[in-house]
């Protein structure tokens, strides 16, 4: 067992811990384009990159499809790499965040989650990441600029794991974290650095006959992503699913081994627990809300409502078995959503958690609550309401608006 | 399906190459295939530096070129390139068999 380490704490906002973490991880290459709210993490490394402080490749792309093709280009040469984006640029990614994870490139991303236009939008909400669900990339979600430090330190030694392989993108709310300023306790570079370790290479079989480590090198030359047919193409996902499979054990062991490295963990890495296991009614959500949501459940609580919040960390793997326990003895529930999916029934959150709960002997009432879309705030007295109308609904045993919107002028 | 053929769990990672592409014809994709005019061409090899398919190769026992039809794909790069207009792209037929 490792011993607790020396630490720091020093004032920085979310897209500030984010390029310390990437910093201290010691990474080979950084192709970014900046877009607000995500400005301040390539601006920080680029201030890094100047003074001498990393010894990093910085390269500055025309686009942040050039940025996502070029890092998953390095990640393919065995580099540690790392990008960060958000909105209309996590958009312009799309194609190539398929590539990257079908070239198995554990590329980390911060996405600075932001609304998409039209109507432009520079503000909060989780539109941008949540488009990206089935692109084949780990997601975890943060819920403060502490947890953003933590996680991208996390993030490569989840993605980097041989038996995963994957790209991960951790997602921090747009200026709810990424421009506030908080008191974040940091580990020492040695530490961080001994930590996430060297990038570890699975070996691969060349058409030479050869097996060497899974990485573009001109002594070893091979062909990574090319042309699989309808007699192979379905193969080659299916092992990506065994990769993300792989990455919900990887998750729980390395926020276990980082908490003794730290002393601080995030539920067991998958889901994020605050008085669920005695309560009657909670919330599922995604991100910094559930740091408000904590602060009513204190209160409910002192109140003698047996109120709760979950807060789903990671996204993608999705923990179905770390749901269903933890929700098993709720009656109801409400996931709130911070992204629309237009024409569906309800947000992506909400039809993931109620299939996920649809095969449980017994599972809670659910509802869904669509919230905060283009940074519209949600304060206190909002949150509050959601959990009356949870106590009313137990009252009354039915439910008669199952997709809601929270804060909307009607 | 023919059993012969991998499983998820035995394919490479990233569909890492496991045999050369050496084996992968791909030359019948053509349309137009390369004639070259013998006197009009001076060896010079620049057809040979752009083929972007390898498939213009140097013989040097005969000291000449020749076209590999099994690769060359008929995109025609080699006709625009070539300084003495020595290539011309023609349809198969119009000039069956005489490729080289």
């Amino acid at each position: 067992m490792k011993e607790q380490q020396k630490q720091e704490t020093i004032p920085l906002n979310g897209d500030e811990a984010v390029a310390l973490a990437a910093k201290q991880c010691d990474v080979d290459v950084v192709a970014a384009y900046p877009i607000t709210p995500q400005t301040i993490i390539v601006e920080k490394f680029s201030e890094y990159v100047a003074n001498g402080e990393v010894q990093t490749e910085f390269m500055c792309t025309e686009s942040e499809h050039s940025a996502m093709t070029a890092c998953l280009a390095a990640a393919a040469t065995g580099a540690r790499t790392f990008t960060a984006s958000a909105s209309a640029g996590l958009a312009l990614m799309h194609e190539m965040l398929f590539v990257t994870s079908g070239f198995r490139a554990p590329v980390v991303m911060a996405v600075a989650n932001r609304a998409l236009s039209a109507p432009l939008n520079i503000h909060g909400d989780q539109s941008d990441s949540m488009a990206e669900r089935d692109s084949g990339w780990i997601q975890l979600y943060v819920e403060n600029a502490q947890e953003a430090y933590d996680s991208i330190i996390q993030a490569f030694k989840i993605g980097e794991d041989t038996g995963v392989s994957l790209p991960v993108i951790v997602g921090l709310d747009g200026f709810t974290i990424s421009h506030t300023l908080e008191n974040v306790t940091v580990l020492g570079d040695e530490a961080v650095k001994q930590f996430v370790g060297e990038r570890q290479l699975p070996n691969v079989l060349t058409h030479e006959g050869k097996t060497v480590p899974f990485k573009l090198d001109p002594d070893n030359p091979m062909t990574m992503g090319p042309n699989a047919l309808p007699n192979y193409y379905f193969e080659f996902k299916r092992q990506q699913e065994e990769g993300m499979r792989n990455a919900m054990k990887k998750i729980q062991e390395v926020n276990a081994e980082y908490a003794m490295l730290s002393g601080r963990s995030y539920g067991d890495g998958l889901v994020d627990k605050y008085n669920i296991d005695d309560a009657e009614i909670a919330i599922v959500v995604i991100g910094s809300t559930a740091g408000t949501l904590k602060v009513i459940v204190d209160q409910l609580r002192q109140e003698g409502v047996k109120a709760g919040v979950l807060r789903l960390r990671t996204f993608r793997p999705f923990p179905v078995e770390q749901l269903r326990n933890a929700l098993k003895s709720v009656k109801t529930v409400a996931v709130m959503d911070k992204a629309m999916s237009f024409g569906g029934f309800g947000g992506a959150l909400f039809n993931e958690i109620r299939n996920a709960l649809y095969d449980a002997k017994e599972h809670p009432t659910i509802i869904n609550y669509i919230f905060g879309l283009g940074g519209r705030d949600t304060n206190p007295r909002e949150l509050r309401k959601i959990y009356d109308d949870l106590m009313q609904i137990n009252k009354i045993g039915k439910v008669e608006t199952p997709v809601r919107f929270l804060g909307l002028r009607e | 399906m023919s059993s012969k053929e991998k499983s998820w769990k035995e394919v490479s990672i990233a569909a890492v190459c496991s045999k050369s592409s050496i084996g992968f014809l791909t030359g019948d994709w053509k349309t137009y295939f390369p004639v070259r005019d013998i006197e009009k061409c001076t060896r010079c090899l620049t057809c040979v530096m752009f083929c972007p398919e390898g498939a213009i190769k140097w013989r040097p026992e005969a000291s000449d070129i020749w076209f590999d039809f099994s690769f060359c794909k008929g995109c025609g790069i080699c006709a625009n390139e070539c300084p003495t207009k020595a290539i011309t792209m023609k349809l198969p037929r119009q000039d069956e068999g005489k490729g080289q």
